[in-house]
């Protein structure tokens, strides 16, 4: 059933002289196109694109998509990525003239309503996560990490000046924290540190004594964390990390555990990122887009990025006078059209729904730990919140069956795999995050297939999948001899 | 919730498989004392009825690029968007589904993002591209720690004064604490001087920065500007309009060494803003340095051909702190988008939407030169944008009758450019029509009268 026009790519169908796009006729006065376009900034011919009809790339890509699993046609328990239902309603409302077809340089006046929402959204960004300002401006959790970190410097390059204390140089982050962690630090000229964790999952109060002083920054804690267990020394750490000055960042990937549960500025942390392409529901967009927003306390708020948006009597403004600023990370606004359906996503969970979320996530997640855990080691414990990590290190030393062999036989049962060899802490990882927006008869199946692939040969495992449109492809080669671009062959 | 799943048999019969009495006690690994003891402070749910109806009526009190004709550009501009570009992207297979992982279950997103590379490569005339960052000025700071370590000077910058203000802005935000060096070149009369811009870059120089068409929309001396680069050791990145390589020669004819872009143009409406795309090609003696993911060919077992995320060990989930960047979620969904657009317009298409840009352009530029009270900033081509001065100088009361009237008229440059405060920036897509420029000249006319005289 397969088409051949999936399998070619856009540059072996075009035929020279096709065309897809019809263009009106100009309506301006006739001029030699010399007399408009200097001679020496001429392309002699147009770029070489493939020349296509509408229904061919209509045809292509719908066959393309077909090739992809998606939250909307499979169970998508990626761990850490948060794979939950993306209302279609934000979808109809987002794309509402009145919100998608703004410029970024419009009048304030022209924005009214767009501000109002922004700014509620700050808003209840700050309430939900404990703290007392926002920034809406960055791109993704990354961005929001990395800007947070530089709001960090900026403070203490301040305090620096005011107490004449030495530079801070350094950013710890756990060993078990996402890798964007300590990029964020180095972007931002810190030193990036591991901090170990104990065996049981937690971080290691005694390394993180030993690694925190007067040049320590910031400590980046996940909590829940990479192994989706709450810890419970968060305060404690808090309170290590302020006695020598420093500030605690956190990584707020994890916030569908703990939503109208518990808030981070209530336990500790300082300035946190979300992630409302996980959190709040926006559409993964196959890697993108995200937003980044961040909450700070508010020592912090006068170095926050600008624009942000503020209230002057019953108008919005974005707020550009701001002195302390670290700047921009961006240019206009933000990613405006996630933080819209964010902000739909909150309005219409209300508070109860909020935390009805997390309860439903920690349920699910419970659940299918329960349903695992006799047949898959799961190291850290019978109990987690929004997610588990188990690992396929026993059955690999028994049976030779990998996480990755697991991972790929169950695309064959028509689940997506869980998040595989992450956190680097646990071996041979599979991160299992079923979210919210599922119920038990597919958490149920889900384990079935899991336990019926372990009692399967490890040859139909480590050769899976089998029902695929690939199977596994080459990497090494891919990386080797890299191709990343279609050349016309000679 | 909107939704429920697990009904309240299922969750009995959940907690009892768990082990546990109440959804309560599943949370008893955070301590008591941290638990919120209010419900949050947010206002009540919305079932979709009342959701719409709200937002509805936030979105009725803004005034979208169509209810007013939109001249409005400086980096986001009122282009079309082929329906098949959203029909296409919004299919749920695409939509919401994430970076592919998994290659078996994601050659659709895997295929699109390596022909999405070869577009952007056959665009910029470059040899390899990413697939997407977060948008066009964080891909120029991208761009400067790339050629900072792929030239070992950590120490200073040059770009030019005619680049994105707003992108500037963002280079300062993430060199400046670093202790580098942002050394700007000015434009006085609307394009650098190349050899003012030559005698700024030197030996400790990692990169020159040109965006061309620049900021006001004119053209930059990039052949000189490369050539210095060159000269000096240090890398020529250059930011472009995708739509104007339609018709302008391309930068890797002429010598850029990375090539950004804001890729907002090809195919996704305004936004407000966001979410763009992100664009970035480079020489391949680069491709190692480069930020971002990246899609390879392979093959698989049965030796077909096949794509995957590629040449990861740049990457932050691998490299940690020695990653080329800290970017993990992008913006796939617009370089996908790019890549729809582009095949529709294929060469030709995307020549006469720079044609109709330029034509159109040149004539609302003349058009307005006529009005009283108005002038060009700058005696110089243009591609798709114009800077206009307003005599007697009040461009906010000028900009706001003409909003009355309709038009979402230009961008008034003083935030960015003191010396410009009497000046708007024009921008005119292939959208605009010659009824819409004729009208917004009279109406710009009516009012510079009346506000020179107001002055006088
Ligand atoms: C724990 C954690 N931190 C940070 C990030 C980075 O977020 P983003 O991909 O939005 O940049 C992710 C997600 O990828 C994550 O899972």
């Amino acid at each position: 059933m397969r088409n051949q026009q999936a399998t070619q790519l856009l540059f072996e169908l075009s035929k020279p002289g096709r065309r897809g796009a019809k263009l009106p006729a100009s309506d301006v006065p006739a001029r030699s196109l010399s007399d408009l376009l200097p001679a020496e900034h001429a392309a002699a011919f147009p770029p070489p694109l493939p020349e296509l009809a509408e229904p061919d790339v209509v045809r292509h890509f719908t066959n393309l998509s077909t090739k992809n699993m998606s939250v909307d046609t499979h169970f998508y328990p990626l761990g850490s990525c948060t794979m939950k239902y993306n209302s279609k309603r934000n979808e109809r409302i987002a794309a509402l003239p009145g919100l998608a077809n703004l410029h970024p340089y419009q009048s304030e006046d022209s924005l009214q309503g767009l501000l109002q929402l922004l700014y509620e959204l700050q808003g209840m960004l700050c309430e939900i996560s404990g703290l007392d300002a926002a920034s809406l401006q960055p791109a993704a959790g990354a961005h929001g990490e990395l800007t947070a970190l530089m709001v960090a410097a900026a403070y203490f390059r301040d305090r620096a000046q005011q107490t004449g204390e030495p530079r801070r140089t350094k950013v710890l982050t756990p060993d078990s924290s996402h890798g964007t962690n300590p990029a964020s630090a180095a972007v931002a000229g810190f030193e990036a540190v591991t901090v170990r964790s104990t065996p049981d999952g937690f971080v290691d109060l005694a390394d993180l004594r030993a690694k925190l002083d007067r040049q320590t920054a910031v400590f980046m804690i996940t909590n829940p964390n990479t192994l989706g267990l709450f810890d419970r020394q968060v305060r404690e750490i808090a309170h290590l990390v302020h006695e020598q000055g420093g500030l605690l960042y956190l990584d707020g990937a994890n916030m569908n555990a703990i939503l109208g549960v518990a808030r981070p500025g209530d336990f500790g942390a300082d300035m946190m990122h979300f992630n409302p392409h996980k959190t709040f529901s926006g559409p993964h967009g196959g890697g993108g887009p995200g937003a980044g927003p961040i909450t700070v306390r508010a020592m912090l708020e006068p170095y926050l990025p600008s624009p942000v948006v503020t209230k002057v009597g019953d108008r919005y403004r974005l707020a550009f006078d701001r002195p302390k600023s670290i700047g921009r990370v961006r240019s206009f606004f933000g990613n405006t059209g996630v933080l819209v359906r964010a902000y739909c996503y909150l309005r219409t969970h209300g508070p109860d729904g909020l935390r009805r979320v997390s309860e439903q996530a920690v349920l699910n997640a419970n659940y299918l730990l329960a349903k695992v855990k006799d047949r898959l080691s799961v190291p850290h414990g019978d109990r987690c919140m929004h997610e588990f990590v188990a690992s396929a290190a026993k059955i690999k030393a028994q049976r030779g069956i990998s996480a990755m062999d697991i991972a790929k036989r169950l695309l064959d049962y028509g689940f997506h795999a869980p998040t595989v060899y992450f956190p680097l802490t646990v071996k041979e990882a599979m991160m299992i995050e079923p979210t919210e927006t599922e119920g038990k008869e597919t958490l149920d199946a889900f384990a079935d297939a899991l336990v019926r692939i372990l009692d399967e040969s490890p040859e139909t495992l480590h050769d899976a999948p089998h029902t695929t449109p690939i199977s596994r492809p080459d990497e090494v080669r891919a990386a080797r001899t890299p191709v990343v671009r279609w050349s016309p062959s000679a | 919730m909107p939704y429920t799943f697990n009904t309240p048999d299922d969750e009995r019969a959940m907690l009892s498989a768990i082990g546990v009495d109440s959804i309560d006690r599943l949370f008893d690994g955070i301590p008591r004392d941290m638990w919120l003891s209010r419900p949050l402070d947010l206002p009540p749910a919305m079932g979709e009825l009342e959701l719409t109806a709200h937002l509805s009526e936030l979105a009725a009190r803004n005034s979208p690029a169509g209810d007013k004709v939109c001249f409005l550009g400086g980096g986001s501009y009122d282009h079309f968007v082929p329906a098949a570009v959203d029909q296409l992207a919004g299919r749920g297979e695409f939509y919401t589904s994430y970076t592919p992982y998994q290659p078996e279950v994601s050659q659709g997103n895997l295929q699109a993002m390596f022909e999405y590379q070869t577009l952007i490569a056959q665009l910029t005339g470059m040899d390899v591209s990413n697939a997407s960052l977060y948008d066009g000025g964080s891909a120029v700071v991208e761009a400067a720690m790339m050629a900072m370590s792929a030239t070992g000077r950590r120490g200073k910058i040059v770009v030019l004064g005619s680049v994105h203000p707003e992108y500037r802005e963002i280079l300062d935000t993430y060199l400046l604490p670093l202790d580098a060096e942002v050394v700007t070149i000015d434009a006085p009369q609307g394009a650098a001087d190349a050899a003012a811009v030559a005698s700024a870059i030197d030996d400790r120089t990692a990169c020159a920065i040109v965006q061309q068409p620049n900021f006001f929309g004119c053209y930059e001396a990039v052949d000189e500007i490369g050539r210095a680069a060159h000269a000096a050791g240090a890398l020529f990145v250059v930011s472009v309009d995708p739509i104007s390589l339609g018709l302008l020669r391309r930068p890797g004819d002429y010598g850029a060494d990375i090539v950004v872009a804001e890729g907002q143009s090809l195919g996704t409406p305004l936004l407000y803003g966001g979410p763009y795309l992100g664009i970035m090609a480079c020489r391949e003696a680069f491709v190692r340095r480069m930020p971002g993911r990246i899609a390879g060919e392979t093959v698989d077992r049965h030796g077909r051909r096949c794509w995957v995320l590629t040449l990861q060990t740049r990457e932050q989930h691998i490299r940690r702190e020695k990653a080329t960047s800290n970017i993990c979620t992008s913006q796939g969904l617009f370089a996908l988008r790019a890549a729809i657009y582009l095949s529709l317009m294929g060469p030709q298409g995307l020549r006469e939407v720079a044609e109709l840009c330029l034509r159109k352009t040149r004539y609302a530029a003349e058009r307005l030169a006529n009005v009283d009270g108005l002038s060009l900033a700058f005696d110089r081509p243009t591609f798709k944008e114009f800077v206009v001065r307003a005599e007697g100088g009040n461009v906010e009361s000028l900009l706001a009758t003409a909003a009355d009237d309709g038009f979402h008229a230009g961008v008034p440059l003083g935030r960015w450019y003191p010396q410009l405060k009497d000046c708007f920036l024009v921008a005119v897509t292939e959208k605009r029509t010659r009824d819409e420029i004729d009208h917004l000249a009279t109406s710009l006319g009516s009012h510079s009268r009346t506000l020179a005289t107001s002055h006088a």
